[in-house]
């Protein structure tokens, strides 16, 4: 995989244009990502599809043999190092993987809180001794690993939990009383990473192991979905551990539990993206096989616009999980080319792209949410029948706006992270802003566009931009230190970065596409494209609006929805025809294809 | 033992089948290729063969163009230790045996393992030709074999039953499911398969042969009608009258 490198920032996609030649796209996959890609084909088709029940049911043991069998095949190590016996995978590789494999259920749940929040804290945080003890069992599967930060009283506010660990008076342990919720793979894990308070104070993060005395489980909950996944309470009642189990530092469990999220919610919307995909292949073999009115409903309009909206949304926020994907592969090399060591390099990059990774939790958790929900209204009565996929697909969708910290939580630190990379000057918000003030006093002009198939498209982009950094600007002038009391307004302007980014990406990798296979291979990408941008202008526009609305009055508020307008400006396209053609094309394939 | 798997390059079974240059040729366009999934259970029964015995060798080979090194290379993944292309489109049944047989001929083999026929052209002979251009015994469709000292145990399906069967090597045997369980490439394999030997060889001239003229896609089924058990004669009628399957 080659990605041009270039000393990028996380977040500069606000303030700054990106070339599509440093942008990489899933059309650049090599051989050997192809063949992970369909390794992971062949494992769902043959031991994950066909037992979709038998998981939900949680059948005893299953769960545990097909996590070994992915062991087996290296799907639990992919992106470990070689030095604790995995595969050493690059970023993109391993978002591929989860991509693949996230069309799997419950299944893949527990293999993502096994590879991800099971597995990283120890890579990233623990010391040669847990590392070598741990990781190589974990990548073969041998052992099974769960994370335990939420507690019945703390989720969203995950420092504020109460498990308390004191060390013993001889000095050599410590032991932890308190009550974890929510905890996936519990019910077979053998080692859980758990957050605890030393002293009620220092939050710290360790490594209990089954068995320990003093630790006990709760019954598996009863959940709307994603049944098949193991979620228990997890007990300590005096459980004492070695102190060698602290992992990190004492007092720096916030940087494991924060860290672990970035790469984690970036994985998120890979899985996401896969079960998108499948689901929307669902809806489409089932549009042209039911008859109603003497004709298959996909030849009916509203159902293509349903077809077509899906793939749209897929399509876009793949364009933006690779993208940042890769530029989170390109930091991590750049740092370990400064000389970090490989860990440090990849939370650094993670950390560096928060923004990005934030951004593609909700979208991706949302476009799978729109998938499902439309995937039901194609199936219609069947689609409500527990005997047909789409009810689990409907179901097990849901969990993903609410775990790897719930969307509102996700928006409200898109913003937080920009005015505090602003604050610290990492990020120069505020000469753009600026600009934009004076901007709005002066008379438009008119611009000479640029070359290129999307050079309209790409000037709607900037001026998008000033839209956000118009709005967000007034309101950290307005609020200061208090905007993070304004939630209404956050969401609304997360909502508009959300789909700037998106929208910017799409654009991006269609125009690589094309350079790279021709313009006939990409006509219907440029469909979508334009599709995608046509709406965001507007969702861009009302958020906007609102924003403004709720925060100013009279002519102040005359003057920034004037300046909205400008900034929000589109040309208007026959998005009917565009999504005919888009649902043809899905039609013709009989599944999704872009 | 010395195992030769030959496999083919076929279109993935959801393909859509259409056909270019006045119904001469298939559009391969957007197709996905895949192994033959009955060379599939060959090669996996090869790779539990050598696995159970501890030694040997399972080479694959495929005729066709370059555009199948991606299919023999996932065959490599699965576990073959190394793979020939002979370097041509596998234009027929003779073509493609004479292929095979002279390579056998060149290279000492124990064992040829096939599927029991393609799923393209369905052609389902070149075991047969293969044998016989090698004076070899031919078994088709087995679908267990076990080894038993120097001697195989076949099952082989046949008309409304099957057939045991007891031969020795050399053989040529056309697989089918039950015989194996299908594998999965590891990670392992498929970062293997890069460097493991893929051989490209040049083809032998063949002077006999059939050549495709045209191909034609069957028109689709057309909606079957209910009738109600109640309607006899209306159904009688339309056997009569309209599938003219009775008179
Ligand atoms: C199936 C499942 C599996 C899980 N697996 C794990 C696991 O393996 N390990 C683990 O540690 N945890 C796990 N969790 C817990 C999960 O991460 C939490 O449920 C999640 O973080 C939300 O916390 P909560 O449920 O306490 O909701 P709350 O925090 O109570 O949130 C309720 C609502 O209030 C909103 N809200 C909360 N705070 C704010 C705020 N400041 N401003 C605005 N809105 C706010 C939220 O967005 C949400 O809409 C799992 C949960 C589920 C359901």
């Amino acid at each position: 995989m080659e990605v041009d490198v270039k000393n990028r920032k996380g977040g500069e996609f606000l303030i700054k244009s990106t070339d599509y030649q440093d942008v990489f796209t899933p059309e650049q996959y090599d051989d050997e990502q192809k063949m992970m890609a369909s390794m992971c084909k062949d494992f769902l088709d043959s031991d994950i599809l066909p037992h979709l029940d038998a998981i939900d049911r949680q059948e005893e043991g299953l769960m545990e043999k097909l996590l070994n069998k992915a062991g087996e095949l290296g799907l639990l190590s992919a992106s470990l190092p070689e030095k604790y016996e995995g595969f050493g995978k690059d970023f993109t590789t391993s978002l591929l993987i989860t991509e693949m494999m996230g069309a799997g259920h419950s299944f893949a749940v527990a293999l993502a809180a096994h590879t991800g929040i099971g597995m990283l804290p120890i890579l990233y945080f623990g010391n040669d001794a847990q590392k070598d003890k741990y990781l190589p069992k974990l990548g073969s599967g041998v052992l099974k690993a769960s994370y335990c930060l939420t507690e019945p009283g703390s989720g969203s506010d995950a420092l504020a939990a109460k498990t308390k660990a004191v060390l013993t008076p001889d000095g050599l342990s410590y032991v932890l009383n308190g009550q974890k919720m929510w905890i996936t793979n519990a019910g077979f894990a053998d080692v859980f990473i758990v957050f605890a308070k030393i002293d009620g104070e220092h939050f710290t993060g360790f490594i209990v192991e089954k068995g320990t005395a003093g630790m006990s489980l709760g019954n598996e909950e009863h959940k709307m979905g994603i049944k098949g996944s193991s979620t228990r309470q997890v007990f300590f009642s005096d459980c004492k551990i070695p102190k060698e189990n602290v992992l990190g530092e004492i007092g720096k469990g916030h940087l494991i539990a924060f860290n672990i999220l970035n790469i984690g919610r970036i994985k998120l919307a890979a899985a996401a993206l896969g079960a998108s995909k499948q689901t929307s292949t669902i809806a489409i073999k089932y549009a042209k096989e039911r008859i109603q009115f003497k004709m298959p409903i996909a030849n009916f309009g509203a159902i293509q616009h349903k077809l077509a909206e899906q793939a749209i949304r897929i399509y876009a926020v793949e364009s933006a999980l690779y993208r940042a994907g890769a530029d989170i592969h390109q930091k991590e090399e750049q740092l370990r080319g400064m000389g970090k060591t490989n860990e440090e390099a990849l939370l650094g990059a993670a950390s560096d792209y928060a923004i990005e990774c934030a951004i593609l939790k909700v979208a991706g958790s949302e476009v799978l949410d729109y998938v499902a929900d439309e995937g039901v209204q194609i199936l219609g009565g069947y689609g409500y029948s527990a005997d047909y996929p789409m009810d689990r697909a409907y179901r097990d969708s849901r969990i993903n706006r609410i775990f790897e910290g719930t969307n509102e939580i996700n928006r409200m630190l898109i913003l937080d992270m920009f005015l505090k990379r602003a604050l610290k000057g990492e990020l120069d918000l505020m000469s753009p802003a600026m600009a934009i003030q004076k901007e709005l006093m002066s008379v438009p002009e008119s611009k000479d566009l640029g070359i290129g198939i999307f050079a309209q498209e790409k000037e709607v982009l900037v001026q998008l931009k000033k839209s956000i950094l118009m709005t967000a600007g007034f309101a950290a002038q307005k609020f200061m230190l208090t905007l993070s009391h304004e939630q209404e307004i956050l969401m609304n302007l997360s909502d508009m970065i959300i789909d700037v980014y998106v929208a910017e990406s799409t654009l991006l990798r269609t125009e690589k596409l094309i350079s790279l296979k021709g313009e006939k291979e990409g006509n219907i990408q440029v469909e979508i494209s334009k599709v995608y941008l046509n709406d965001a202008i507007d969702r861009i526009y009302l958020a906007g609006k609102n924003a403004i609305t709720s925060m100013t009055e009279g002519d102040e508020q005359k003057m920034l929805l004037l300046g909205l307008k400008r900034f929000t400006k589109s040309t208007s396209i026959n998005t009917k025809e565009s999504r005919r053609k888009i649902a043809k094309k899905l039609i013709e394939a009989d599944k999704y294809i872009f | 033992m010395k195992i030769l798997v030959c496999i083919t390059h076929v279109p993935d079974t959801t393909s859509k089948i259409t056909f270019i240059e006045n119904n001469s040729k298939f559009n391969s366009a957007g197709v996905q290729f895949i192994i033959g999934p009955y060379d599939e259970y060959a090669l996996s029964k090869a790779i539990d063969i050598r696995d159970k015995q501890g030694v040997g060798e399972i080479t694959v080979l495929n005729v066709g163009t370059s555009e199948t090194e991606n299919t023999l290379r996932k065959a490599l993944a699965i576990g073959a230790d190394k793979a020939v292309r002979v370097d041509s489109e596998p234009i027929s049944s003779i073509f493609t045996a004479t292929q095979i047989s002279n390579f056998v001929k060149n290279n000492s083999f124990d064992l040829v393992l096939m599927g029991r026929e393609s799923i393209d052209f369905n052609g389902g002979i070149v075991h047969t030709l293969v044998a016989e251009m090698l004076d070899w015994e031919c078994v088709n469709p087995i679908m267990k074999l076990d080894i038993v000292g120097d001697k195989l145990l076949m099952t082989k399906e046949v008309d409304g039953g099957k057939e045991e069967i007891e031969a020795n090597l050399p053989l040529v045997l056309g697989c089918q499911e039950p015989i194996a369980e299908w594998k999965i490439p590891s990670m392992k394999g498929i970062m293997s398969s890069r460097t493991k030997p893929l051989v490209v060889i040049d083809p032998i001239p063949v002077s006999i042969g059939s050549k495709v003229l045209a191909f034609e896609v069957p028109q689709p089924k057309s909606g079957c009608k209910m009738i109600d058990p109640s309607n006899l004669e209306q159904l009688v009628e339309l056997l009569k009258n309209e599938a003219k399957v009775l008179n």
